[in-house]
């Protein structure tokens, strides 16, 4: 798979800039858990924030492909940062490309595409995680207001957000039918950021529970339909799913490089480590596994840029590189011995980073289900 | 045929440079002349006509050329080019400057930074920032060459008495004049950043205290003009402030010369400074660590060592 | 005002070079390449220029194998506003590329030249200088700040032990150092943008330009492997060391 002059130079700059300006920070936004906001604006200014969202709607106007080179750079900087960056890619601007009215994107698609608003994505709740449909946050309308409650999950960039993509069922009975998408402004009265949770690993990101309160919003804040909610929320899988196994293999990658130059430097019995065969072996195995995931992202992409449905190929490159990831990084910290364990060598932080990759956008037996279904047929 | 060689020098003074670039014009040639091209310099030609080796030394006085703009400086060795097969400046910024500007206006090529005189037309000279080392041949009439000080030992700054001729500048200096000079500003000795020096002293756990730290570190890296550096166990026990720090956590740091006190080089230290050009160890632990990647390691308790080569520096 | 700013493709200055076994040279194949530091400097200081009124037009120029068109088209993504490429697979030592830079100059007719102090392969610092020499116009070299007024450039210059400043009428050559500027980060768009500009191929013949080499380059080794450290006796012997062996002070 070769890559254009442009490709290759967007993920030229983006190393440098990721390598520059989030890697050194890293452990440090790791254990201070500070919101890399200063990271994130900077990111938005050279047009990270909406890459594949057209140039009239303030986007790069960028293909797939560009997108998975860069969210694989950023990654390897800083994985939080990326996850920040993938959500606002896929979910927030994405879903509003697709279903925000004229002025909904006026309104909200420019700001977040440009990075000057940052969005969230209102899914997930406490007890409803995979079988989205069964979520129960309501959405009652009362004349030309809709007045929402419940609690949502797991909301990356929750408390950090500008604006919210909220699902809520507005008609029980109707099922997958009766739920409606909202773009919810977070500083609306009755959006409460309840709690951030404390997560084993991406101490950067925010990541909330979001109360929903008697929030009252205009009938303007839906986005599509009425009952269209649910088709909504699937219908940016493919992007999403690609952009996670593009930062699970910018994580795994860091890990890797780190592991390698460990070995390189380290001596036992007499010789680098990286010269015996066992410690080369893994490393090879490795570099080889890592490489087979990312041609899956590469796939994915360039399927998307044809134009053509990659759900399946979305799927897998998500589970396994998010499997490869977690098994990369664990060897990674295995390479460095004791020091792998201490968080003076950046591979530990790095594994606690990447293990959630196999279980937020669609865990991995999500992706098993389809998966199997569409080799099945 | 002769070499020439153009002096470094500010009218009052000759620089040591203009020592190793005639060094290695005696390798070009047994004929050696210098250039002193300035404005008032009588004493810069008086102290070049005693080095060891030189043939004679032309001085040229004239008010354009007093601040070695490469403009006139270039015309006026331009005029005495003819007569040398070989012209050489240390590699100095000035001599950076104007060399080129010659060697373009003679048609030929230039070798830059030259470390070894290997025959009067072959040299070597590094590339890929010293990464390897290339032995180049010239087929130009004269060779026009910037001199690497460090590659050629200076000769005698004395036991020479060389004739000083003060020929008149060449018509074209005076008619330069598209360029002037506006000021200069040497730079006070503030001290230089971590990342950055050619130079850093480091100090460890072995010190002891945060006052043995700037009794004995500081003074050192005064006289070496180093940075300041501290081993993560100095910074965590509260001797010097977290930007001394130099390891994995810390700064990564690779200067020409690496001075670890009082450090027992744990691999956390290590990784931070292991690629420094040259790194001298004390301590007082002839185990200790950081003696594996040491250059030159000295076992001594370092409350006298430190001092002692501090004093020893002059 | 025009700006002409001249680029090289090197080896990417994060690469550890390694000399090739027959000792011909420097083993660059598969080896990452990017635009010379010192050229991003100069490419950057010549956008920031137009970005302030100062200039009209940035054109970027570099002489070399065609993959150099990717150098070019980074240096319209920072911000230039046309490209040309001089064509070449043979060997161009710097007045070679001196003399194909003044033909251009002569075309192109640019107020100020400005390019990198050196290139981190040849390391020669040279190639500014010899144009200026060809074109007869005056040279600031190891730029750190430049002032742009009234048909002259004002340039403060890192000199050894400090800075200095000079001012030269233009049109001039200016090489620049790395306190010069920081060149950004390349935005997304403006990579995209960059595709668009116009890039010229033309070849050495074009411009009647002799490129033949001068210097012959008959070896290339490793530099001496460095030799296990020692213990020295007490701290005469470390400075004897420092000063004579090692000869860091």
């Amino acid at each position: 798979m070769i890559l254009t002059t442009e490709q290759e130079m967007i993920r030229d700059s983006m190393r440098t800039f990721s390598q520059e300006r989030l890697a050194p920070f890293s452990a440090e936004w790791d254990k201070t858990h500070a919101f890399p906001a200063q990271a994130i604006n900077e990111l938005g200014e050279l047009g990270a924030m909406g890459m594949v969202i057209p140039e009239e709607w303030g986007g790069a106007g960028m293909d797939y492909m560009s997108l998975v080179l860069t969210l694989e750079e950023i990654a390897a900087g800083d994985g939080s940062t990326s996850t920040i960056v993938s959500v606002q890619n896929s979910l927030a601007c994405g879903i509003t490309l697709k279903y925000g009215s004229q002025s909904q994107k006026e309104e909200w698609l420019k700001p977040l595409a440009r990075g000057e608003k940052l969005g969230c994505f209102c899914l997930t709740e406490p007890h409803t995680g995979s079988d989205a449909s069964a979520i129960t946050t309501r959405a009652d309308r009362d004349g030309d207001h809709f007045i929402l409650n419940g609690v949502k999950q797991f909301i990356t960039s929750g408390k950090n957000a500008d604006v919210a993509i909220v699902l809520a069922v507005t008609d029980r009975a109707a099922g997958k039918k009766g739920i409606s998408c909202f773009l919810v402004p977070t500083s609306t009265p009755g959006y409460i950021v309840a709690r951030l949770e404390d997560k084993m690993g991406q101490h950067a990101t925010d990541t909330a529970q979001i109360l929903f309160e008697n929030c009252r919003i205009p009938a303007s804040c839906l986005m599509g339909k009425e009952g269209e909610g649910y088709k909504i929320a699937l219908s940016n899988l493919e992007a999403g799913r690609i952009g996670i196994a593009a930062q699970a293999v910018g994580m795994a990658r860091s890990a890797l490089d780190a592991a390698i130059k460990y070995a390189k430097d380290r001596v036992t019995f007499g010789a680098p480590i990286i010269e015996h065969q066992a410690v080369n072996f893994r490393l090879v195995d490795m570099a080889t596994q890592l490489d087979a995931a990312r041609l899956m992202v590469w796939r994915a992409a360039s399927l998307k840029d044809a134009g053509k449905s990659c759900l399946t190929e979305a799927s897998m490159a998500k589970l396994f590189a998010s499997e490869v990831a977690e098994k990369v990084c664990t060897d990674a910290i295995q390479i460095h011995g004791g020091y792998g364990y201490v968080s003076d060598f950046p591979v530990e932080r790095i594994y606690r980073d990447v293990r959630v990759c196999q279980i937020y956008e669609g865990a991995s037996d999500i992706q098993r289900l389809v998966i199997g279904r569409a080799i099945a047929q | 045929m002769a070499a020439l060689v153009i002096a470094e020098h500010d009218n009052q003074s000759l620089k040591a440079a203009t020592l190793n670039a005639v060094a290695a014009a005696l390798q070009c040639s047994p004929e050696v002349d210098v250039l002193v091209a300035g404005n008032q310099s009588d004493v810069a030609a008086g102290t070049a006509s005693q080095m060891t080796g030189v043939r004679k030394v032309i001085q040229i006085d004239a008010p354009s050329l007093a601040d070695q703009l490469a403009e006139p400086l270039a015309a006026q060795i331009l005029a005495l080019a003819s007569n040398y097969s070989h012209i050489l400046a240390p590699a100095t910024a000035n001599g950076k400057n104007v060399l080129p500007r010659v060697a373009a206006k003679l048609d030929v090529a230039q070798l830059s930074d030259v470390t070894k005189v290997v025959g009067v037309d072959t040299f070597e000279r590094p590339i890929y920032a010293g990464n390897a080392i290339a032995t180049v041949q010239s087929s130009d009439s004269v060779k026009i060459i910037t001199v690497r000080t460090t590659g050629f030992d200076p000769v005698a700054a004395t036991g020479g008495s060389a004739a000083i001729e003060k020929p008149a500048a060449d018509a074209a200096v005076s008619n330069s004049a598209s360029s002037s000079f506006v000021g200069r500003e040497l730079t006070q000795s503030d001290r230089p950043e971590l990342t950055a020096a050619k130079t850093i002293v480091s100090g460890g756990r072995g010190l002891g205290s945060g006052e043995k730290y700037q009794e004995l570190v500081v003074p050192l890296a005064d006289k070496l003009g180093a940075a300041l550096g501290a081993s993560r166990a100095a910074v965590d026990a509260g001797y010097v402030p977290n930007d001394y720090q130099v390891g994995q956590t810390g700064k990564i740091v690779a200067p020409q010369l690496y001075v670890a006190v009082g450090i027992s080089g744990a691999i956390q230290h290590l990784a931070g400074m292991k690629d420094s050009k040259v790194i001298v160890a004390i301590n007082k632990d002839p185990e200790a660590p950081i003696f594996s990647v040491a250059d030159y390691g000295l076992v001594a308790d370092l409350f006298t060592a430190v001092p002692e080569l501090t004093k020893a520096l002059g | 005002m025009k700006i002409l700013v001249a680029v090289k493709r090197v080896v990417d200055y994060n690469v550890k070079v390694r000399v090739k076994s027959d000792n011909s040279g420097v083993d660059i194949a598969n080896v990452k390449m990017s635009m010379n530091p010192f050229d991003e400097i100069a490419v950057e200081e010549a956008v920031r220029l137009k970005e302030a009124g100062v200039a009209t037009e940035v054109v970027v120029v570099s002489a070399g194998p065609t993959q150099c068109q990717e150098t070019l088209r980074t240096a319209l993504a920072i911000g230039a506003d046309r490209a040309i490429l001089v064509e070449s697979a043979a060997e161009l030592q710097p007045l070679a590329v001196a003399k194909i830079l003044k033909s251009l100059c002569e075309k192109e007719q640019a107020q100020i030249v400005i390019l990198g102090k050196q290139a981190i392969d040849d390391d020669s610092n040279q190639t500014g200088q010899m144009l200026a020499a060809l074109l007869d116009i005056p040279q600031a070299t190891f730029a750190s700040k430049l002032v742009v007024a009234d048909g002259k450039a004002s340039v403060t210059r890192e000199v050894d032990g400090g800075l200095e400043t000079i001012a030269v009428s233009l049109p001039a050559v200016v090489t620049t150092d790395l306190r010069l500027n920081e060149p950004r980060y390349v935005t997304l768009p403006n990579i995209m943008k960059a595709k668009k500009k116009p890039l010229e191929l033309i070849k050495p013949e074009d411009l009647g330009v002799d490129i033949s080499p001068r210097l012959k380059t008959l070896k290339v080794e490793e530099p001496p492997k460095r030799s296990a450290g020692v213990m020295v006796a007490d701290v005469a012997a470390l400075v004897e060391k420092l000063k004579n062996e090692a000869k860091v002070i």
